[in-house]
């Protein structure tokens, strides 16, 4: 193992020896998507009976919708979550001082996210198969792609986040929860971007998610895959994560210029 | 070979100068105090030199790297301990030590965790969690994650803070006994002035971000025409020094 792997893989240790002692943070990891789940699933049961819609319009577009954005929302919370353990824990000062370079901090963060969020849906997705037999796996391979394009966005949102967190210290730690949920309005997760006021809908197509969402539509309805709005969707994210990357070094080498990583606790 | 080469070191906030033009090395082997009141410009230098926070002006250079372009290479070879920075209590001292242990690239690591856990006598606490330890208890473990990568160099943060007389000179005899066999370098910021008589062959004395003098605790007690360092450290943080 190349020391670099080793270094990540040591962060990625220390996240899951913290969540093999710790059942209320694993509770927590599945808790929000099975309760969104089960909130939605039973609205769109709702409307699969009132409405005279095809049912997978009224149905399964708002179960997929809510399954797919908790993978966007799970995984930003990860990352930004897994950072600020760091700044509870007082142990920022000890990384930041060891060999961890701020790239291989990421990566494991980025790491801990991709399994919070894998383990966080899995019983949502179990649960959305056998309550409102809903099987997102319908969507093909199609699926891989909006999973990495949402995974993506919530680790480039996260990273915004932990940039903010070294300039305003701990004081910035409600970011974590509240800023994806901010976005989702403006996501098109249960409605076509047109639905917005025409103000809006810039904003909205300048995210990744608008274009996944669409891609989502056309395969549940029409069976297809929407590759120009999945070009756009990955387009997107490689320019929003070169704009966090750039946000989050700036921010990191202000913070060693400002002293702030000393009390980034406080 | 110096372990520490620190030359015109300034560090200037917005409206505060923290450090003011401050020169030192370190020889290879050897310990050097660095010791002053609060907000005398200590806990900036140990960051400074940590790589924790960039310099206004000067030069560090630490093991042969140059802190400014080249300091992981030296961070790799170092290690740091301080009481005010904490390591998860939620892991156990094991776990603890096996997070630094991956990210020190340390060969042969449950060799090596066994190894410490027996010279800080932690065998009996590997499985607690780091959290619920007595602050004694966690200095030993902080001191074992300092020592987990055989540094080269030790940055030591009031290693004995909050320590009974046993534990702290425990403590202090393992520094003396790693030195001596390691050749390594310690820089130990301290306010117990007995134990840097004890452990220091040479001493900065700092006060508002400067140097105000240095030598060793012999020749600084002989200046100042006193009888121990408290003394020296109480005439220069006051001001009353002949």
């Amino acid at each position: 193992m190349s020391q670099a792997l080793r270094r990540i893989w040591g962060m990625l240790y220390r996240h899951l020896a913290m969540y093999r002692r710790s059942w209320p943070r694993v509770l927590e990891i599945v808790y929000w998507p099975t309760l969104e789940l089960l909130v939605w699933g039973f609205t769109a049961n709702y409307f699969m009976h009132a409405s005279a819609g095809p049912p997978a319009l009224t149905g399964g577009a708002l179960i997929a919708g809510v399954l797919l954005w908790e993978v966007m929302l799970r995984a930003q919370i990860g990352v930004a979550l897994s950072f600020l353990e760091e700044i509870w824990s007082r142990n920022l000062g000890h990384l930041f001082v060891s060999p961890l370079r701020p790239a291989e901090l990421l990566a494991a963060l980025f790491g801990i996210s991709l399994l919070r969020t894998v383990v966080g849906l899995l019983p949502a997705t179990i649960i959305a198969y056998l309550l409102y037999h809903f099987n997102i796996l319908h969507l093909g391979p199609v699926l891989l792609l909006f999973f990495a394009n949402l995974l993506v966005m919530g680790f480039w949102v996260a990273l915004g986040i932990v940039s903010l967190l070294f300039r305003y210290g701990a004081g910035a730690e409600a970011l974590a929860w509240t800023v994806a949920f901010g976005i989702t309005p403006f996501a098109c997760v249960f409605y076509p971007v047109t639905v917005l006021p025409g103000w809006l809908q810039p904003l909205a197509r300048a995210l990744p998610a608008e274009h996944v969402f669409q891609g989502m539509r056309a395969a549940l309805l029409h069976h297809v895959a929407d590759w120009p709005q999945l070009s756009w969707a990955v387009g997107l994210n490689i320019l929003w994560m070169l704009l966090a990357l750039i946000a989050f070094g700036r921010e990191f080498r202000l913070a060693r210029i400002r002293g702030a990583l000393i009390a980034i606790g406080e | 070979m110096n372990a520490i080469t620190v030359r015109n070191l300034t560090k200037r906030y917005a409206h505060t100068l923290a450090v003011e033009d401050i020169s030192f090395t370190l020889p290879r082997g050897r310990v050097l105090g660095l010791l002053g009141g609060n907000g005398a410009g200590k806990t900036t230098t140990i960051a400074m030199l940590l790589g924790l926070l960039v310099p206004t002006t000067g030069s560090i250079t630490m093991l042969g790297h140059n802190m400014a372009r080249d300091r992981f290479a030296a961070l790799a070879r170092m290690n740091f301990s301080s009481p005010y920075i904490a390591l998860p209590g939620r892991l156990s001292v094991v776990e603890n030590l096996t997070v630094y242990g991956h990210l020190y690239n340390v060969p042969g690591l449950k060799h090596r965790i066994a190894e410490l856990a027996r010279q800080f006598d932690l065998t009996g606490l590997l499985k607690r969690q780091a959290g619920d330890l007595s602050a004694g208890q966690k200095t030993r473990v902080a001191l074992a994650k300092a020592f987990i990568n055989k540094p080269d160099l030790l940055l030591l943060d009031e290693p004995t803070a909050s320590l009974d007389p046993h534990t702290g000179d425990f403590v202090r005899t393992t520094l003396e006994q790693y030195r001596a066999q390691s050749n390594a370098a310690i820089l130990l910021a301290s306010h117990n002035m007995a134990e840097v008589e004890r452990l220091c062959d040479e001493v900065l004395m700092m006060k508002s971000g400067r140097i105000v003098d240095r030598g060793t605790p012999g020749e600084l007690i002989a200046r100042y025409g006193r009888d121990d360092l408290e003394q020296v450290f109480l005439d220069i943080a006051r001001g009353t020094a002949a």
